[in-house]
């Protein structure tokens, strides 16, 4: 995904701004945690403890042995390391060493303290002014006192919101200043459960399953959750601009366009951290796992700033249950990392000649995979064409790095991978151009991965594709083609027409599906965007951000009437049941429910009628919100459901009886929502009539203090007193005589 | 830009007349029934402001951007007496009895922004005052709108910066002043009910807000979605119309949708916006309701939207209650900027809340 680069303004802050700034956010035990004070000319000295007590003559060889350890990490000599001996002729198990650097006593101490010499001895490194720190007089008890645990507390708990009685969804809405979190109501309007103003800086986004909101700030990102909505965790990279979770939450990616300007005492941060743009994160503890440079292209460094590619995003790419995370460096390797530690898989990258872009298959090898040693994890990549290697796309598996499937590929221009939801499909589209470069044209590979030897099948379109969506959990798509674009930068106040196609598999008796069947195309169209409802079936094409038209389209693909004679082999029937117009429309998104659809129009893109809509799945309005400054809306995420399949099948098949009771409760909730509104107004009619009688009453005794009758008392008699006067106009307009004979 | 936007119109205690001021140095009055011309009123030099006819319909005053109040004698249209002044005046209104003529100056250029109340002899041909009566200076933020309260006992003004005092009207003394409006946002009117008891303001900051003229208390506030000029309340119904709308100078390539030049009608006990008559072609700069409640006219200017000049609607189709006939006046001269009069049909006498229904049958 390409993303849109807002520079932060505040990004350009000096330590001690950072500090300044943070009123909002306490770092201070952070701080403390990590505060180091290097002095002077101490803090190339490290000490190590737990070495093997040994004799004089022994010593030598011991330190000997130290030194290869030691330069490892840095640079020493065996001048510079002191053993002392004891009175009994042994070495004491500790020794200090100087480098020659602070840097590589640090090195040393985070890459040895802990290393296992033999099976007896284990050392322990530490900086020398640490242990003056720590370990001078008083500062440690001589008697070990086991530390006391801390009592338990109560979390809140974190899924809450799902416990709604009436399974509402919760959305954030931010305008203005105010960031607020509501649950979605059907008739009324939402409920809010908390409203703060200056929440964030630049945006709010939920994580994968909807635990945690995240806020973006100068300092960090921090996450917030709970019925209080209390602080969670926080996240403290500087200048950052954007945020990405794992799919289960477990860790978090931070992205910043300033390289990280290391000073000491920044929280959670070591020197190793100086230079980098990203950083990963355990969402957890809060602990930074591992930081990484930004991936230089030397094609693009060159280029003005403005002129460069916008960076990639998400740049780590993860499998869906967050065993491994990977990222791609455009035209040569790709890197794959295993959680927890964020540690290269067989310590090196794969090195892949001309790789540009990867996806890993949404689908992750269940528990009991592994157990039948099944638990490989398909990636997809592509290469371009290479002197006189063709483009082709690859499937690869991981751990094992196997190439599982590949296909040759000519006159590429581009390759965009679409893995379906499950994974049982992937679609690879092919811009291809032709051999003369002129015009452009796609085609689209399809895998079907489940199917033995994953076979491939192709749909060539004469134009350009520029969007396709599988049906989430299907096997249906929709993709949209434009004619000739007009070049990039020319003045085109006009882009070309779309046309909207549906496909569907031919029906078959038993898996697996036929081949894909294009049912419809629809073309003259302005469309540029394809929302499926979470849960398929019905899907939304909307023509979004766009000066010419703001339709936004609801078609259902198993529509439950008749069926068009030149479709009946297919496994759909497709119907346009809704379309809609929204003035402005610059996002549309579905509630994790597949029930409401949202289309919204943000000042981030335009200051036009801001606000947003709301339909049910048919289309339908529900509610039309106007809201001076709006700028994001976003539905919380659910977490999949717990329930066994068999659980679901059981709830499908009383679904009549469950609909008659959550009709029940609305009709409970609307009639007892009318009884508060009737009572409401019936209570501030009269309090304004009280206020009037009163009013009047004292009016009219003001007046007759001066002598004046009761206010409209003279009118109404003057008013007696008229009388309708009837005036009648004759006009001549035309006088002539005539004899009459 | 020559602007030839309106400014105020009114109608006089009867209802038959409909008074109205533009920048373009005319006064109107129209037959309120047909839209009929009757006449102008000539002789200022500069955009009029404001008018007020007077209880009797004898005389009416004017305040203009040329520094003067005006007094003219409604029925042959003489000039009757001009007071001069340092800076434009921007409001004029009578007392209930029409004893007093209350007007508010500008502040410019090291002239503090006042409130001047003349005493007024009924007899058109007699002679005026030459002196104010009271003189008022607002030290702190500019009053943009006043009125007189019931009995004449007060006078209430509006202030530039958000905020509504309460002045005694025979001393001038301040005895409230309450921010209002959100801060530093402007007060651009202010209209009183019929006993002067209570009024309505409204203001940039898109709401208008009813308050109580003894205390200053807001009683209701109604909250739209886009700067307000102009705001009335309805005698008959318990309605307030709102108008307003963006300046034409912000409103840019989509015109008339954006600009959300519409009356709106909200209820004025429960707040809820109950309809919106659409169709005005600029934003709306002053509104006045007649005083049996059973038309209202608002006016508008907009060198913007020459195109439909002369185009005469004869019915306007509205969302809800509010089927209203409309009257489209004859563009002032020729020149831009329109009066629209509205008459209520059946529907909107009729539209009632199920409460008040209930509470009627009582």
């Amino acid at each position: 995904m390409i993303v849109v680069l807002r520079l932060n303004p505040t990004a350009t802050m000096t330590a001690d701004e950072f500090y300044d700034d943070e009123e909002e956010i306490d770092f201070s035990d952070l701080r403390e945690q990590y505060e180091v004070k290097l002095e002077e000319g101490l803090d190339t000295f490290v000490v190590i403890d737990g070495l093997p007590k040994v004799p004089e003559d022994n010593k030598p060889k011991l330190v000997k042995f130290l030194i290869k350890r030691l330069q490892s990490v840095g640079k020493t000599k065996e001048d510079s390391v002191y053993m002392p001996m004891g009175d009994d002729g042994q070495s004491q198990g500790f020794a200090f060493v100087e480098f020659e650097t602070a840097m590589q006593a640090a090195q040393a101490v985070k890459k040895l303290n802990g290393l296992q010499l033999d099976k007896k001895h284990t050392i322990a490194v530490n900086k020398l002014t640490d242990i003056e720190r720590y370990g001078r007089e008083g500062r440690i008890d001589e008697q070990y006192t086991a530390p006391e645990p801390e009592p338990f507390v109560e979390q809140e708990h974190l899924r809450s919101w799902l416990c709604d009685e009436r399974t509402r969804d919760q959305f954030v809405l931010f305008k203005s200043d105010t960031v607020g979190v509501y649950f979605n109501n059907l008739k009324e309007a939402p409920e809010m459960t908390v409203e703060r103003q200056f929440w964030t800086e630049s945006f709010v986004r939920w994580s994968p399953l909807g635990t945690f909101l995240t806020s973006l700030h100068p300092q960090g990102v921090q996450l917030w959750g709970g019925s209080s909505w209390k602080r969670i965790a926080r996240f403290p990279h500087p200048a950052v601009n954007l945020v990405d979770f794992s799919p289960n939450e477990q860790y978090l990616v931070t992205w910043s366009n300033k390289p990280i300007a290391y000073q000491e005492g920044m929280p959670g941060m070591t020197p190793e951290e100086d230079g980098k743009t990203y950083i990963v994160w355990e969402v957890r503890t809060g602990k930074l796992l591992r930081s990484f440079s930004p991936i230089e292209n030397p094609q693009e460094a060159d280029k003005p700033p403005n002129m460069r590619k916008k960076i990639q995003w998400p740049l780590f790419k993860w499998t869906s249950d967050d065993k491994y995370c990977a990222r791609c460096t455009p035209g040569s390797h790709i890197s794959v990392y295993e959680t927890p530690k964020m540690v290269l898989l067989d310590k090196k990258s794969i090195k892949l000649e001309g790789v540009m872009d990867f996806e890993w298959s949404p689908y992750s090898p269940s528990e009991e995979d592994s157990k039948k040693s099944n638990s490989e994890y398909l990636l997809c990549y592509w290469t371009p064409e290479l002197g006189n290697q063709t483009a082709r796309v690859a499937l690869m598996s991981i751990p094992s790095k196997e190439i599982v499937r590949t296909r040759n590929l000519f006159n590429v221009s581009d390759c965009k991978l679409h893995w379906q939801s499950e994974g049982a499909y992937l679609c690879v589209k092919v811009d291809r151009h032709s051999k003369r470069g002129k015009s452009t044209f796609t085609n689209l590979e399809f895998f079907r991965i489940k199917e033995k030897n994953i076979p491939n099948e192709v749909i060539e379109i004469q134009e350009t594709v520029i969007n396709f969506a599988w049906e989430p959990k299907g096997d249906r798509f929709v993709f949209i083609t434009a004619g000739e674009l007009p070049p990039a930068g020319a003045a085109a106040p006009v882009p070309p027409k779309t046309a909207v196609s549906f496909y569907a598999p031919e029906k078959t008796k038993s898996p697996p599906v036929g081949p894909f069947k294009l049912i419809r195309t629809i073309d003259k169209k302005n469309s540029n965007s394809i929302f499926w409802s979470p849960k398929g079936r019905f899907c939304l094409i909307a023509t979004i951000n766009s000066q010419q038209s703001n339709e936004l389209e609801f078609w259902d693909f198993d529509f439950d009437g008749e069926k068009k004679e030149a479709e009946k082999d297919l496994a759909a029937n497709l119907q346009l049941i809704e379309t809609v117009d929204h003035y402005g429309v610059t996002d549309v998104e579905w509630d994790p429910s597949g029930r409401f659809v949202v289309s919204s129009s943000s000042i981030w893109k335009h200051t036009m009628e801001n606000g947003y809509h709301m339909y049910d799945f048919k289309g339908k309005s529900l509610r039309e919100d106007n809201i001076d400054r709006f700028k994001q809306f976003a539905w919380r995420p659910r977490p999949p459901t717990m329930l066994s399949k068999e659980q679901q099948k059981q709830i499908r098949k009383n679904l009549r009886e469950y609909s008659r009771q959550f009709d029940e409760t609305d009709l409970a909730l609307e009639s007892e929502a009318s009884a508060h509104i009737i009572a409401a107004r019936r209570r501030l009619l009269d309090e304004w009539r009280a206020w009037r009688a009163k009013v009047e009453e004292e009016l009219t005794e003001e007046r007759a203090e001066v002598g004046l009758r009761p206010f409209g008392a003279e009118d109404e008699e003057d008013t007696e007193g008229t009388k309708v006067i009837e005036e009648t106009v004759e006009e001549v307009i035309d006088e002539r005589e005539e004899e009459i004979s | 830009m020559f602007e030839r936007a309106l400014t105020q119109v009114k109608f006089n205690k009867d209802g038959d007349l409909l008074f109205s001021v533009s920048k373009d140095q005319v006064i109107c009055v129209w037959f309120s029934q047909n839209g009929e011309r009757l006449g102008t009123y000539d002789g200022h030099q500069g955009a009029v402001w404001t008018i007020d006819p007077n209880p009797s319909t004898s005389i009416l005053a004017s305040g203009a951007a040329d520094n003067t109040i005006r007094l003219w004698e409604i029925k042959t249209g003489k000039l009757i007496k001009t007071w001069e002044f340092p800076t434009a005046v921007k409001r004029v209104e009578f007392s209930e009895d029409g004893e007093y003529l209350l007007a508010t100056t500008e502040q410019r250029m090291g002239h503090l922004g006042t409130i001047v109340v003349f005493p007024i002899n009924p007899d058109v041909h007699g002679e005026q005052a030459t002196e104010p009566s009271l003189r008022i200076t607002c030290t702190d933020s500019k009053a943009t709108v006043a009125a007189w309260s019931y009995l004449s006992k007060y006078i209430i003004a509006g202030h530039e910066d958000g905020s509504i005092s309460q002045y005694d009207a025979k001393t001038g003394e301040q005895l409230l002043n309450v921010p209002v409006h959100e801060r530093g946002t402007l007060i651009t009117d202010m209209q009183m009910s019929p006993d002067k008891t209570y009024f309505i303001t409204s203001s940039k900051d898109k709401s208008a807000k009813i308050l109580d003229v003894d205390n200053l208390k807001v009683m209701k506030q109604f909250v739209t979605d886009t700067p307000l000029n102009s705001a009335a309340l309805t005698p008959k119904k318990d309605f307030v119309i709102l108008g307003g709308g963006q300046e034409a100078r912000d409103v840019t390539t989509t015109a008339a949708r954006q600009g959300k030049f519409e009356a709106r009608f909200h209820h004025k006990i429960f707040e809820d916006d109950i309809g919106r008559v659409r169709g005005h072609f600029g934003p709306l700069n002053t509104i006045a309701v007649h005083p049996a409640g059973t038309a209202y006219a608002s006016a508008h200017g907009g060198t913007e939207y020459v195109h439909i000049r002369g185009v005469v609607e004869s019915t306007i189709r509205v969302d809800t209650l509010v089927n209203t006939m409309l009257i489209v006046l004859c563009p002032i001269g020729g020149e831009d900027g329109y009066v629209r009069l509205h008459h209520f049909d059946k529907a909107y006498f009729d539209f009632m809340y199920e409460v008040e229904r209930t509470r009627a049958q009582h």
